[in-house]
Parts: structure tokens; sequence; C-alpha cells
């Protein structure tokens, strides 16, 4: 397999945009990544896009060359990955997949969402179909309350605690204050975290990401090309992809993710990196409790202690190891389908330090893990300075 | 009917369109007594991990249960 650099990295501000459309959004992603990498639209040889719920959210289907061609990319393959709030993970993984491989040279991945035009009860509606609509999602169930029953379990079995939720959402905002581009750019206190509307036992609408409109985009490059365009390359050290039960009720336990820890482990085997050297990660904080349970199953933390672990200050902006340095999908926002290269975009932007305040000390090596659904699949992806 | 112990719950009071009339309400993933598990309703007393239900009807494929 041949080594991957990413050259160009571009996104939207997220949040609610009412004038805005999901092709708009998309082609304003795809031209900052173009300018960035220094590359012409029709010098892209393959095309990805991850997204959703395109067809649910705002009723087009046939997504991908209806972005491309907006682009001005004609002519070559372009695919639509949907894989829950990992579409666009998934996405720059096949997209890396036919570079390593030598299939084409120039890929471009684009990561879209638009969501706010529907209702939150409609949202939610939506977002369900991510999970098992023939069980899980029948008896009631939406996404939050799915992970509230994650929450609920890892409480039971570890002893972790409703503060320990709470200083997730607190330090995610703390970043996501700093990011001009976030969503909800408000710092929030422990107290007012622990107190919000409650959403789903033990989960308060503080521990829930944001429903956001956005895009994101990358372009992939083999490494020994990547001189020829003039931006300043990072190299895709590790990634992988694992794939895991679509209904909770099928697993074993609850409290672990199997397809985080599979792509992390090999991931990590690809980088030959440990979990100990990686100095900062973008991690799939959909929920708090997914943020801790990341932590353990990636080896930041041991088990059971991603709470204590985020509640000692380790995965601020100026701990051991800063977590979500963009303020995370709680803060930033969750475009779902723009998430996974949203990720990649602020790993490019703390390696190539421009990150401004929220630039971490150490940013040689980092990491971002993309959740989609309650787990059935993962994209682990390990970026480093080519 | 079938008897099992809480796997876990929740207490669910933003719910998606077709179960808004019903907020707030429970569901729970059931360890069932023969094997498996099962995510279904849960009516009457709220219940916790660890506490035993009874199943009491089936509506549409999703399988009610009471604190037994």
């Amino acid at each position: 397999m041949r080594p991957v650099a990413v050259i160009g990295a571009g996104k939207t501000a997220f949040g609610a945009f009412p004038d805005r459309d999901l092709r708009t959004l998309s082609v304003e992603a795809g031209q900052k990544a173009l300018h960035n990498a220094g590359v012409a639209p029709a010098q892209i040889e393959s095309f990805y896009l991850g997204n959703f719920a395109g067809p649910a959210f705002v009723g087009q289907n046939h997504l991908a060359p209806y972005v491309s061609t907006a682009l001005g990319i004609h002519g070559v393959p372009s695919t639509r990955i949907e894989a829950a709030c990992a579409s666009s993970g998934s996405a720059f993984f096949h997209a890396w997949t036919e570079v390593a491989a030598g299939v084409y040279d120039i890929v471009m991945v684009v990561g879209v969402e638009k969501m706010t035009s529907q209702t939150t009860p409609r949202v939610s509606e939506i977002l369900a179909e991510a999970g098992d609509c023939s069980g899980e999602m029948r008896a009631g169930n939406t996404f939050a309350s799915l992970f509230a029953m994650i929450a609920r379990r890892h409480m039971h079995d570890f002893g972790t605690t409703r503060e320990h939720l709470s200083a997730v959402a607190v330090k995610n905002h703390r970043a996501g204050a700093l990011n001009p581009d976030a969503h909800m750019r408000k710092v929030i206190t422990l107290e007012q975290a622990m107190n919000g509307k409650p959403i789903a036992d033990p989960l308060n609408i503080y521990d829930c990401s944001l429903i956001s409109d956005g895009a994101a985009a990358v372009i992939l490059v083999p490494l020994d090309r990547a001189h020829e365009f003039g931006s300043k390359p990072v190299r895709v050290l590790g990634i992988a992809q694992a794939s895991d039960y679509v209904a909770l009720d099928q697993k074993a336990d609850i409290t672990t993710f199997p397809a985080v820890r599979r792509a992390g482990e090999k991931a990590f085997q690809m980088a030959r990196v440990a979990a100990g050297d990686i100095e900062f990660a973008e991690l799939h904080d959909c929920f708090t409790i997914a943020e801790i349970i990341a932590l353990e199953d990636l080896g930041f933390a041991r088990r059971g202690e991603g709470g204590p672990y985020t509640a000692a200050g380790c995965t601020g902006l100026k701990g051991a190891r800063p977590i979500n340095t963009s303020g995370g999908l709680k803060s930033k926002g969750h475009p779902v389908g723009a998430t996974g290269v949203a990720q990649i975009c602020d790993l490019v932007q703390q390696i190539r330090c421009e990150a401004g305040e929220r630039q971490v000390a150490r940013h040689s090596l980092g990491l971002a893990e993309n959740l989609g659904g309650s787990g059935a699949t993962c994209v682990v992806s390990i970026l480093g300075a080519a | 009917m079938r008897t099992g112990t809480v796997y876990t719950e929740t207490v669910i009071h933003s719910a998606p369109e077709a179960f808004i009339k019903d907020v707030p309400y429970q569901t729970s993933i059931v360890a069932l007594d023969d094997g498996g598990r099962v995510t279904g309703r849960i009516l009457g007393e709220r219940v916790a991990i660890d506490d035993r239900v009874i199943e009491v009807e089936e509506r549409d494929g999703v399988p009610f249960f009471r604190k037994a």
C-alpha cells in the first residue's frame, strides 16, 4: 500500500442556516478544500460524499453527483457512503483505500448534512432510523435514549457519576467557545450542565450534541506526490473501519464499543504507535457518555475510568491529552454526515499549527474516532506531520 | 408470559413524533430468564437495573413489562 497524505481541508461554519441548502454548504466546503490544496476540480479523479439522510432531511437522493457536478467535477466516479453518523468517516476510509491501493491519485471527500429544516421530533425520527427499527426503535427509543441506557449501565457497573458526564460537556463547550466555526460558542458551568432539561434519564440537554447544518471536505493524494501541490501535507499514518450489531440488545456488554476497540487496534498497528503516543484527539461525543467510553475503548483511560480521567482535567485544552479541541459534536455541532470529515479537518488544523487560541502544545500526532449509530460502525484515523 | 431482569433502562422525556403522546415513558433492555435480551416498554411503576419484571402484553411486536 502507498502512504497517503491529506493536502487540503475546508469546512463551513456549523450552525442553523435557514437560507443555505445541502448543495451550497457542500460547495462551500469543497471549494475551500480545493483552494487549500491548490487543486483544480478537473484534477479530481474520484469523489466520495458522506451523507446520512439527505433523502429524509431534504428530499433529495443521488446526492454524490448532485454535489460533485456543482463543484465542477465531471465524468469521474462519484459515490455516496451512508453509515449513520460515521458516514463521512467511512467515505474518508474508502477514499484512502483507493489512493493507498493505487487506483486513483487525487481523491476528494465531502461530508454534509442539512438537518435544521425539520422539527426536532422529526429529526429524532430520522436519526432513529440509524438504530434497529424493527425492535429498539419501535419501542419508542431515540438515539438519546439508547445512549441514556448505555450511561445507566456504565454508572451501575463502574460508578460513573452525573458530574463525570457533565465534565465532558463543560470541557467541550470551553473549547468550542474559542472556535469561530462552532455552532454553540458558549461556556457553560458544571451546575448548568448538571441541571439541564431532561431528555432521557440520566441524560439532559447538555449531554446531547447539537442538531446542525454543515459540510466539510478533504483531498487525498499519495504522499510521494504531495509536494506537487504547494500546501502543507498531513500524513494518514493509520486508519481502520470496523462494525458491530446495530441493535443494542444484541450486544453482550453495552458499556464498551467493540467496533471502536477493533478499529483503534488496527489503526494503532498500521501507524506503529500506541494509545500513549497520541498527543490529542477528536472523539465522537454525540452524547457525553460516548466520549467517556471512547477514552476507555481506545486505551486513553482504563476501563471504567473515563469519567474520573475527564473530571481530573486530563482531556482539557491544557491537559495531558487534549480531547475535542474543536469543541466536539457537543459545541462545534453535529451535522451527522459532515462529522467524520470535519474531525479530519480539525486534526489537520492542529497538526499544521493553525488552531489559534485552541492550538495545543503537542500537535504532531492526532487521532479521530467517528462512531455510527450506537456503535455499529466506527472509523479511527491517525494523522501526523508529513 | 416471559420473565426477566432489567439490564438497563431510561425514562424518555423528548420523543419522536409517534410517541409524543406517551411522554414521559420508560424503556428497558430486559435480560430474559430463558436467555437473550429484548428491548421493551415498562408499564406502571418505574424500574431500575436488576429489578425483576414480567411481560404483560405485546403491541405491534413490542413487549410491555411490569415490575414483578
